[in-house]
Parts: C-alpha cells; structure tokens; sequence
C-alpha cells in the first residue's frame, strides 16, 4: 500500500460530520411552503394579487442584490430570505395594493428593515413588517382598502388601484366593487365589520377561506398545512405558533367570556385577519425570534395576548402586525430574563 | 417497539450511525508491526518511567516502565522483542513524548507468558486497587484516565452504585459493541471487580438499544447476579458522555464542575472493565485493545486487536485505504481528532481508526438564532449566544455568564448548525484563552 504514504492528508477539528440542513436549504423551503398560498391568492384575487407578488418579491429580491453590491459587498440574494421578505410583504398587502406602493414597501423593508442592522441575521424585527408598517403609516387609506374575493372576471382585469400612477393617490373604488362582487361577498373584512359595524361572520367558512383580506391571510387551512410541512422538515420551530396561537385564543376567551355581545368568540378571533399568516409565517422569524426554550413560549404568548388586545381595545381593526413588532423588539430582552438552567447546576442569576 | 418504556436522551442528535460495516465483525488480531513504539505517557496523569535500558530483550507482557506515583500506570512490552531506543516520538496531539521503541522478534508469538495467577476474593480494596494500577489498565472509552484512580473515591464521598457505559454514541465506533458481544463473561468480572474495590452492592450496565446482541449476551452471562443489571437505553449521540448517562440511568446530575463521585457513583467503560476482568486474576498488563478501523475510504474495515505502540501506518497499510482517503480521525467523527502524522503510534485511549473522504468547504452563512443548538445542547447551555461572543472575542463573558467551561465539546451545536459556524471550534479557543489569560495573571 504505497498509497498511505504519499497521500496528503487534511487535518480538521472534530466533529467531522454534519446534518443535513444549511440556511439556504431552510428558506428556500419558505420559500416553497409560501407557494401555495401565493397561488391560492392568484385564484382569489386573479391578475392584481398576481403582480403585486411578484411586484414585492422582485421589489425585495432587486434591493438586496444593487444595495449589497453599492456597499461594495457580495450579493446575498442566493440566501433566499429577500425572497420570503418580498413574498410575505405582498402577502399582507390587500390584493389591489396599488404597485408603486409596494415596490416603496419592499424598499424600505430591505433597507432600513434589514441591511441596515447588517444583514440578515442581525436584523431587530422582521423586515416584511417594517415595510408593512411603514406602508400602513404612509398609505393608511389604500391599505385597508380590500376588495372581494373570486371577482367576475378578475383574470381579465386588474384591480383600479393597482396601477396607480407612481405618487398619486389611488382612485376611489367603491363602484367597481359593487359592480365586480359575486353576491355574499364584501370587500370589508370581517374583523372591520365586526368592529365598526358589529356583524359577526361565521369562523369556520373563513377558515376554508371565504372572506375579505390581504392577498395571502385568507385560506387558514393552507396556512397551517405549509406550516406544517416547515415544521416536519425541522425547518421551523412548532413551539412560537402553538404558543402564539394558544395566547390569543386564551385571551380572546377572557373577553368573550366578560361580555359576549361586544367581544366575539376565541375560534372568530383565531380565524379572522392575519393572525394565522402572522403566528406561523412571520412570528416564527427565527432571526428576530427568542433562542431559549421558554423565551420561546414566552414570547409566543405575550404576542397572541396583545393581537387580542389590540383587536379589542385598541383604535385599529387588526392587531397581529404591532404584536409582532413589539414581540420582536422583547425578544432580546426575553433570552437575557430565560437563560435555560445548565445541566448540573443551580438556576442562573436573574432568571425569572 | 417500546416508545416510553426505553430510557432516553431528550437532548442530544441523531447522526447516521454507520455501524453496520463493522458492528457484525468479530475482532480479529493484527500482526506485529515492524517497530513499536510505546508512548510513556498514554493516559491522562503523569508519563510513566521507563525500567528498561537500550538493547536489553524483553518478553510480551513484561513491565517495561513503573508507575510514577498514583496518578501515572505502568506500561508492558507489546512484544517479545529487543529495546531499539528510548526516544521521543510523535503523538496524536502533535507533540514529541518518550516513548520505547520495541523491535519484535520475527518468530515472536501472541501468547503472553509474563504473570501468575491471583485471587480476588481473598484481597482487600486496597490491594484491588494496587492491583488495578499494576495492569496498566486506563479508561478505555478515550479519556484514558487511569481506572483505579476512580476506585479510591475523594475524602467524604460515598459511592452507592458503579455504572457501566456500554453505550458508544459515536457513528462508525464499534469496539465496545464486539467486546460486550465476544467478552460478556469479562465484562461482568471487571465490573464485580471495580464493586468489590468499592465496597458497593449495585451495578448498572448501560447498553443503547441498536446492540440488541450485546445486551442478550450480557444477560444471558449475568443470569445469576441480579446486584448487575444491564439496561438499554435508547440510542442517541452523545448518550455515552458520563454525565448524560449518569442522569438517564438513573436521574442524578453530576454538579458542574464535579465528579461522579459527588452523587455516590463511579463510570467505567465497558472495555476498560472487560480488560480489567481477562488480566487481574493472571496479574497481565494491558499490551493491546479492540480498535474500529473503518470509514468510507478504508478497503477493509474491521475491529482489530492492536497491539499499544502499532504505528498508524501499519494499520492503515493492514486494512488498506482506497484513492478517497483525504483523512485520518482518531475515535469517533463526532469528538475525535484528525491526525496530522502517519507515524504516530495507538495508544490506550484510541478507540478507532477513521480515513474520512475530503470535505467539501460550505458556506458559512450568519446565525440566524434558529435555536437549533440551544434545542440540542445535552448540557443546556446556550450555543447560539456563546457563538456569537466567541465572534467577538469575548471570552470572559462566554465564561462567566454563559457557562463555557461546563461544554464538553460533543459538537452537537456544529452538527445541526444550518449556517455551518464552527460552535464547538470556537468554544475550544474561548476556553484556551481563557486558561491562557488566567496563567498570565
């Protein structure tokens, strides 16, 4: 065996072994778990929710690669997580989203939302809801402007709104609307109309995804399943949505229980809005998301109990994107207040 | 298949295991090498001392080096040969220790006819112990701690039970394997040997549940002790780490910073006890051990019985290595060394023999706080902060705040790390500094 003599042999350090998972792998997989609902959205909402998407997903996919490249840096849209930041913002965008606004949302969640703090990794909150939230405190008008879902002839026409001239305010759409709607269906969503206008709407045909809303928050059913196929491949943590959801829809028993007539019940709370797009897509961002098993939990909760309140108390419709945010903005703080006691000794200085 | 009733790791990974192309072959011997070379110091402890001088001849099985206080063992002749040298040599960890260089006699036979029989029964604990030293034995599961060290228990700590680790969480190992499967009678002496060094009534042996044939032929040798009982645990790395093992058998935890000792129990590995029941009642000394030589580049994988101070080139040029081969582990590939030196000699502590394929370089992407690590991490420790402390130097707070120094480096946090940041690599500088820093202060 002269072979063993004059082999060249590498020296590493243990382990030598790897699993199989690498980051690219995980969002490309987001990425292929938002797909379908992406797609649920197109037989929804038609050509609008089409473009908005991919208006979004390039929008966000193009920042990160020219703004990398103006540093002076490699570009890393090949991580994949620009793409699940553009799709996710069109996904909480109302289908008829005008494009010019988007494209600005997508901006600004790439830049200020997420290489500004560094990249990916090292950004505070999750990038799509910066851009959401700047949209909804520039645009508060086209936002909640929601048109009804399978429109006649929504393969062959666009929504008004959506080509909006760049800087200009969208037109009213009220008319078309009336004119467009299969009966049954309103643009309102039903968390609007129960709050302004106290009219409950049945959970579960909701769930099946039969109301108003943004383009990807509608179809709970499908949310859960592509969660579901996240969590199988260890690609996302189960715990942050159970708790998330199990919080809110604890919170929301609380109030119904104190006064049924003004606060609707847990499952109307669980199935309306975006709180499922928000407890599985969003909350479970890894990067703005606690590390410690029961920070985990903890925030997990903490966010479904203030979707809950917000909806309730607060002056907004809808609640799960501030829940989010201010989820993220505790996270860090939450990881330092839950360090898990080591193995052997006693619990840590200033746990809680 | 019993899902709850099996005692298991919840922490911890599952790594493909690769046992198969070895776990069914029984041990076979392989010839002497051309020179041995016996490490002085091949156990953690201080290096023994050589009793032999150049040229003299010396019989398989003889001392050759005395024990230099407690915390050292003596070594024995390999082979029946002649002293070449007594020089330094290469070691795995890359520094040059004496060691005695040994040529064998071309005719020279496997058969040991050094000793003289003793019987166990009729010592004391303390003439156990002295007994256990002069065997040379050490622990053989990779630490090589010398065994009857942990037969005299600290001043004030009460031993109630021995655990046996029989367990080998590392993929592609499967020495212990064999030697529970070839030498359960064995197993069973040493460990009513390190009982009766002990005083203690109780013995658990430790087995994972992929060795089923292990565990059947360890029950069926103990069928009349039940002070030994054998349990199987289900497989998972790093269930054979002492303190892992300790809290699945039975629920205890060793404090940090602690030994076994300090929640009544003593760990041996289920080889060093095998040895420990074949040489004390003949007074032999430890001059060879079960070593897994296999890997995806190795032409004829097996567990060999090689004699202490084979160089690994020999048995490298005995198994074969295939055009693949780029390295050469020492142990297992989840905590074993890679080598640097085809010249380097097995010692006690060297469970196998790996020759790895080359690794293509991944990406390293940053840490996305996907909390991977911390959900594997045994000790429960936080990998994800310690990683990104360690990127910015900052050690004492790694120390301090975050634990560092109770890591044993089972790597499970770089396994499953999805952005391939070194964790565990890191974590072994960290601690270097920090020891550095403290001997400069």
């Amino acid at each position: 065996m002269s072979g063993v003599t004059t082999t060249i042999i590498e020296v590493r350090t243990s382990p030598h072994l790897h699993g199989p998972l690498s980051v690219d792998m995980i969002m490309r997989n987001v990425v292929y778990a938002m797909l379908p609902l992406a797609a649920f959205s197109v037989w929804q909402f038609g050509l609008s929710a089409l473009v908005l998407l991919a208006t979004t997903t390039a929008g966000c996919v193009l920042a990160e690669h020219i703004l990398c490249r103006a540093n002076g840096n490699a570009s890393t849209v090949n991580d994949y997580s620009a793409a699940i930041t553009g799709l996710l913002l069109g996904l909480t965008l109302p289908p008829g989203f005008p494009l010019w606004m988007a494209l600005l949302g997508s901006l600004v969640a790439i830049a200020p939302g997420k290489l500004l703090f560094g990249g990916l990794g090292s950004n505070v909150f999750n990038p799509a809801l910066v851009g959401r939230a700047f949209l909804q405190a520039a645009f508060p008008v086209a936002i909640t402007t929601y048109t009804p879902t399978l429109a006649k002839a929504r393969f062959a026409e666009f929504v008004p709104t959506t080509w909006t001239m760049p800087l200009m305010k969208p037109p009213p759409i009220a008319d078309w609307i009336s004119q467009v709607r299969v009966d049954g269906f309103t643009g309102a969503t039903p968390l609007v109309l129960q709050k302004f206008d106290h009219i409950y709407t049945d959970p579960w045909p909701m769930f099946w995804g039969q109301r108003a809303g943004s383009s990807g928050e509608i179809p709970g059913f499908l949310i859960l399943l592509c969660g579901a196929y996240l969590v199988f491949r260890h690609m996302m943590d189960w715990r942050i949505p159970v708790a998330m959801l199990s919080g809110a829809v604890a919170a929301a028993a609380g109030f119904h229980l104190l006064d049924p007539a003004r606060y609707p019940d847990p499952l109307f709370m669980l199935f309306t809005g975006g709180l499922l797009l928000g407890a599985t897509f969003m909350a479970t961002d890894p990067v703005a998301s606690p590390v410690t098993p029961r920070g985990m939990w903890i925030y997990g909760v903490l966010m479904g109990v203030l979707t809950i309140l917000i909806r309730n108390l607060g002056g907004l419709a809808e609640g799960v994107m501030c829940a989010i945010l201010l989820g993220n903005a505790l996270s860090p703080l939450i990881d330092r207040l839950t360090p898990p006691r080591p193995y052997g000794a006693r619990k840590p200085e200033g746990a809680i | 298949m019993n899902l709850f009733g099996t005692k298991r790791l919840w922490r911890g990974v599952h790594v493909p295991e690769n046992k198969e192309q070895t776990a069914h072959l029984p041990i076979r011997r392989l010839p002497f090498p051309p020179l041995l070379v016996v490490p002085l110091l091949q156990h953690a402890g201080k290096p023994a001392k050589a009793i032999v001088r150049e040229g003299q001849e010396v019989v398989r099985g003889e001392p050759i080096a005395e024990a230099d206080g407690f915390m050292s063992v003596p070594m024995h002749a390999p082979a029946t040969g002649r002293v070449e040298r007594i020089a330094p040599a290469p070691s795995a960890r890359g520094e040059l220790t004496m060691a005695i260089y040994i040529k064998p006699y071309p005719s020279a036979s496997q058969e040991v006819l050094y000793g003289s029989d003793q019987d166990i029964t009729q010592m004391s604990p303390a003439e156990v112990i002295a007994a256990v030293q002069a065997t040379g034995v050490v622990g053989l599961g990779g630490a090589a701690f010398p065994t009857h060290v942990k037969l005299k228990p600290p001043q004030g700590r009460h031993i109630d039970t021995v655990v046996v680790n029989g367990c080998e969480c590392e993929p592609y190992l499967t020495t212990d394997h064999r030697v529970m499967v070839e030498y359960p009678k064995q197993v069973l002496h040493g460990t009513r040997v390190v009982m009766r060094a002990l005083g203690v009534e109780r013995a658990v042996i430790g087995v994972e549940d992929n060795k089923p044939d292990a565990i059947a032929a360890l029950r069926k040798a103990n069928a009349d002790r039940p002070d030994i009982t054998i349990e199987a645990v289900a497989a998972k790395y790093p269930q054979g780490a002492e303190k892992m093992l300790v809290k699945v058998l039975l629920g205890r935890e060793i404090p940090t910073g602690g030994l076994p000792a300090d929640v009544g129990l003593a760990v041996f590995n289920v080889a060093t006890l095998a040895q420990i029941g074949e040489l004390l009642p003949h007074r032999h000394g430890l001059i060879e051990r079960v070593v897994t030589v296999t890997g995806p580049a190795v032409s004829k994988p097996g567990n060999y019985l090689i004699p202490l101070g084979t160089p690994l080139r020999w048995v490298l040029e005995q198994a074969g290595c295939t055009d693949q081969a780029a390295s050469i582990i020492l142990g297992g590939p989840m905590m074993g060394p890679a080598v640097g030196s085809f010249d380097i000699p097995l010692t006690k502590g060297v469970t196998g023999v790996l020759v790895m394929p080359a690794k293509k370089a991944e990406t390293i992407y940053p840490c996305i706080h996907c909390a991977a690590c911390v959900d594997v991490c045994p000790l429960h420790l936080d990998p994800s902060h310690l990683g990104l402390l360690a990127r910015k130097d900052r050690y004492e707070e790694m120390e301090e705040i975050y634990h560092l120094n109770d890591c044993f480096e089972c790597a499970c946090c770089s396994y499953v790390c999805p952005a391939h940041i070194p964790l565990v690599q890191y974590f072994r500088v960290a601690k270097q500094m920090n020891r550095e820093r403290k001997a400069r202060a």
